[in-house]
């Protein structure tokens, strides 16, 4: 029987957390999610040090007196399944059946502070929190019930939430009974988690506790909430970056019921009705100055290498110097390449919306947020309110990919104008060409490559400079005996990057500057493999690799292809390898393509994915993972890019920027290679950092050319086909 | 033009005084309460704003209200009346066919157009029928799964 554990309770926006607690665990289960501040401070916190999650146990999770448990995370739910994994690491640490627990997420005032849903860290940095949670729990609720039914506690045991006596079952007592619906306050440090030998739901595949809801059309969205007495807000946005007000006239909006709340520059129209708000903005008459400033998809290239000569050395090991005497009897040795990546879209199907209420002094605010612990931080900041004056509830998000992990875009928007329309609940949901256009978009980059192959076929030194994409991936996991990796530019504010550097807003897209890095350099492993004579996995294996796990997830990917080298390279079959790491998790990608000759169209037939990411809490879910990871890996080698001319973004909609249809997608293989590590990584990024140099080598195993430039579009393919 | 525009809902008459130019999406959402077909473009591109009118897939989104009058217009609500899934919501559990479930009622609706137009569809035929739905999450292939699988269970009458 399939139950429906997520139905939303609407109102919960009024209940304090000591109510909340109250009326959850009645079985109808609630879902509710939210949270954040400064863009990236949580991304921050992972380089810096363990953030502030909470030590108490009860910030995570309630026993109610029917047996049910309400877990609180402060993790969202963008599609990747942290509802359902979630639920399971605490059923499995607690002891009781994943059914029977009720999810609460991304609540600023119900859950634990958390960092926000990215980065591929919602299990990284966070399972240990909630499983230590849970598996401490246990201990005391073990500890309590051996000293009420004076046996010993190793003479008991744990079942769905009932402590029996080990050989005597009749002697019994519910956790419910233990906890009599109050706060655990007993505490014991340092419980242990369970081993992986010992798992009974981590490592399964339970139906996804949002199954029900997202089949019936009953989930809830930002957009979705339904408060009555809603109005509707469009903002008045300039016609692209560096543009400046000169004049506005709002008459005819007014004329047709629009109110006009205006702070400065920042106008906004409302309406009762959510079209009626649409068509009041297209009244709506704002004359513009704007700048021009030259740059635009072509020359953006070319600004990119200039704007900033000063690299920032990454890692440097022995001399490029020394390098280039190891090459210099192999004439014809040294390679210098290039390769480019666009501005790329996250193209999340729900753009970003919010609902926000200014009531009482209070700001209420239902998000559509990967990051609402920082959105709240970032309103606060921003606008001078109290952390108790501001909460962020977060439904069901429709997709994030980290398009929605800044706290200064739709949410401190949404915060701005309640602010200016206090009262009644207001909507503010971007049309597709706003999502395009104020989305922080992955960053253009240029990668440099200066290379030489010694005459046995060892790379003798190894160059990489990387402007725009920022530094993740720009070292590869190869022991190169001499080499120096710089960058300058990045998608993260946190990273060292020039102000002015990128014309349009950027920020983090799914594995961050790992696609435009891993691109560049296993386009360019394949560049060297082809120069030296070798077969590109067998120049990999045998030249390259030192690392065990980047081994293992190549020979993986290999047995599952049944690739064999090829006699001659290009080979004409059309077959393309790649490895890559991020974080810590490893991934191996092969891909078959076919490219028509003629019109420069390139489709992906096959690919398989073999990924090494750490321990696997569900199964379906990593799969799925990896398989959203291959279908956007395909739309960014192939065909997705962000045209734009001085500040202006001229792409609008899904016309002109293609995503993935069904029949772009190949045939998938993903294979979840055993870890030596006992503990859940990184697994919604990582595997895509492979897609794009994969799909490269097997477009020049195909035709014999190289394209350096992603997206691969027909007109890219074919000229590189004409320069050949 | 402000116009009484009747039709069936979901299997029951409704009746909405509106200007009949507005966007049948709206009037769903926004005035009759039935979130389950989402905004996503607005332009037609993307299918997460699919309906039913008279059982073929239209875009919400780009439909005026004042199309579907005597019609009969079936959104996801309608399609698990009584609570129990249908066989095509069934098979999307079974095989999950979602991620972050903002596409899946678009989906949903067009593949029950699919079944209904079509009851054994051929793979490379369910392709070009839900070719323009768009999923960022890349459930593709497990909604194909799902298809077929709805496809037999319904032992081809919807």
């Amino acid at each position: 029987m399939l139950k429906d554990k997520t139905e939303q309770s609407k109102g919960l926006g009024q209940t304090s957390r000591r109510d909340f607690l109250k009326i959850s665990g009645t079985g109808m289960g609630l879902l509710v999610v939210a949270s954040a501040t400064g863009p990236f401070r949580a991304m921050a916190h992972a380089q810096e040090g363990p953030p502030p999650f909470p030590k108490d146990l009860n910030a995570y999770l309630h026993i109610h007196p029917n047996g049910r448990v309400t877990c609180m995370v402060g993790k969202v739910e963008l599609g990747p399944g942290e509802m359902t994994s979630l639920a399971q690491c605490l059923a499995e640490e607690l002891d009781v059946s994943y059914d029977s627990v009720d999810m609460v997420m991304g609540d600023t005032e119900l859950c634990p502070w958390d960092m926000g849903t990215f980065g591929s860290l919602s299990f990284n940095l966070y399972h240990k929190f909630l499983r230590g949670a849970a598996a401490e729990a246990r201990a005391v609720l073990l500890q309590t019930a051996s000293e009420q039914m004076r046996v010993p506690v190793d003479k008991l045991q744990v079942e769905h939430g009932m402590v029996s006596v080990i050989g005597a079952p009749t002697q019994h007592i519910t956790y419910a009974e233990l906890v009599k619906d109050k706060r655990i306050e007993r505490h014991i440090e340092n419980v242990p988690l369970k081993e992986r030998k010992h798992h009974k739901v981590m490592g399964t595949s339970p139906v996804r506790k949002d199954a029900i809801v997202k089949v019936t059309g009953k989930a809830h969205y930002a957009a979705d909430v339904g408060l009555p007495g809603t109005v509707y807000a469009r903002v008045v946005r300039p016609p692209a970056f560096g543009a400046t007000l000169k004049s506005i006239d709002t008459s005819a909006a007014e004329k047709i019921g629009a109110k006009i709340v205006r702070d400065g520059d920042f106008i906004v129209v409302i309406h009762e009705k959510f079209d009626g708000a649409i068509k009041a903005l297209s009244l709506v008459k704002a004359d513009w100055e704007r700048k021009k400033t030259g740059i635009d998809d072509k020359t953006i290239y070319a600004h990119l290498e200039t704007f900033a000569p000063q690299l920032a050395v990454i890692k440097e090991k022995g001399s490029l110097a020394e390098g280039e005497k190891l090459v210099a009897e192999n004439s014809g040795g040294i390679i210098e390449r290039s390769y480019y990546n666009a501005y790329c879209y996250h193209s999340p199907i729900e753009t970003h919306s919010a609902v926000g209420k200014m009531e009482n002094g209070k700001l209420t605010i239902w998000a559509s947020t990967q990051f609402p612990f920082g959105e709240q931080e970032g309103i606060c900041k921003t606008l001078g309110m109290k952390q108790e004056e501001v909460r962020i509830i977060t439904p069901f998000v429709g997709g994030g990919f980290g398009g929605k992990s800044s706290s200064f875009q739709s949410c401190l928007e949404m915060a701005k104008i309640a602010r200016l329309h206090p009262g009644k609940p207001i909507m503010c949901v971007w049309d597709r060409g706003e999502d395009m256009y104020f989305t922080q978009h992955r960053p253009a980059a240029v990668m440099k490559i200066r290379s030489g192959l010694t005459k046995e076929g060892k790379v003798g030194f190894y160059e990489y400079k990387t402007f725009g994409a920022g530094q993740w991936g720009a070292e590869t996991t190869y022991d190169f005996p001499n080499q120096k990796t710089s960058f300058v530019g990045s998608w993260a504010p946190f990273e060292p990057s020039p102000k002015g550097i990128q014309p349009l807003l950027v920020g983090p897209w799914r594995a961050p500057a790992g696609n435009s890095n891993n691109f560049a350099n296993e386009s360019h492993i394949d560049e060297l493999a082809h120069l030296a004579g070798i077969d590109p996995v067998e120049f990999r294996l045998k030249h390259l690799i030192t690392d065990e796990r980047q081994r293992r997830v190549l020979e993986a990917a290999v047995k599952q292809f049944g690739y064999k080298p090829a006699a001659k390279s290009p080979s004409g079959r059309g077959i393309g390898v790649a490895v890559g790491k991020l974080y810590n998790s490893y991934a191996a990608g092969i891909a078959e393509v076919e490219v028509d000759k003629k019109t420069g169209v390139v489709k992906v037939k096959r690919f398989v994915n073999a990924v090494d990411v750490g321990m696997i809490v569900n199964p379906v879910g990593a799969h799925m993972q990896v398989e959203g990871c291959i279908t956007m890996g395909i739309g960014s080698a192939l065909t997705e890019e962000i045209h734009f001319k001085d500040g202006e973004v001229l792409d609008h909609n899904f016309d002109s920027y293609e995503i993935p249809h069904f029949s772009s997608i190949p045939k998938m293989e993903v294979v979840l290679v055993e870890s030596p590590i006992m503990s859940p990584l990184g697994l919604g990024e990582p595997p895509i950092v492979v897609v794009g140099p994969a799909i490269a080598n097997a477009i020049f195993d195909a035709v014999g050319v190289r394209v350096r430039h992603m997206p691969m579009t027909p007109e890219r393919v074919k000229a590189a086909m004409q320069k050949a | 033009m402000q116009q009484t525009i009747s039709f069936t809902l979901n299997g029951k008459p409704t009746s909405v005084k509106v200007d009949d130019e507005r966007m049948l999406l709206w009037v769903l959402r926004y005035d009759l309460g039935l979130t389950g077909a989402k905004f996503g473009c607005g332009e037609g591109f993307c299918g997460a704003c699919t309906v039913l009118i008279d059982k073929k897939p239209v875009r919400s989104c780009s439909t005026a209200i004042k199309e579907v009058a005597g019609k009969h217009v079936m959104t996801i609500e309608g399609l698990s009346p009584e609570g129990k899934l249908h066989p095509i919501q069934e098979a999307f559990v079974k095989h999950t066919a979602f991620q972050c479930g903002y596409c899946t009622p678009g989906m949903i609706m067009t593949a029950y157009a699919l079944l209904e137009e079509k009851p054994h569809p051929t793979r490379e035929e369910a392709v070009a029928y839900l070719d323009g739905n768009l999923c960022r999450c890349g459930t593709h292939t497990r909604i194909l799964d799902a298809v077929q699988d709805a496809s037999k269970a319904m032992k081809g009458g919807a």
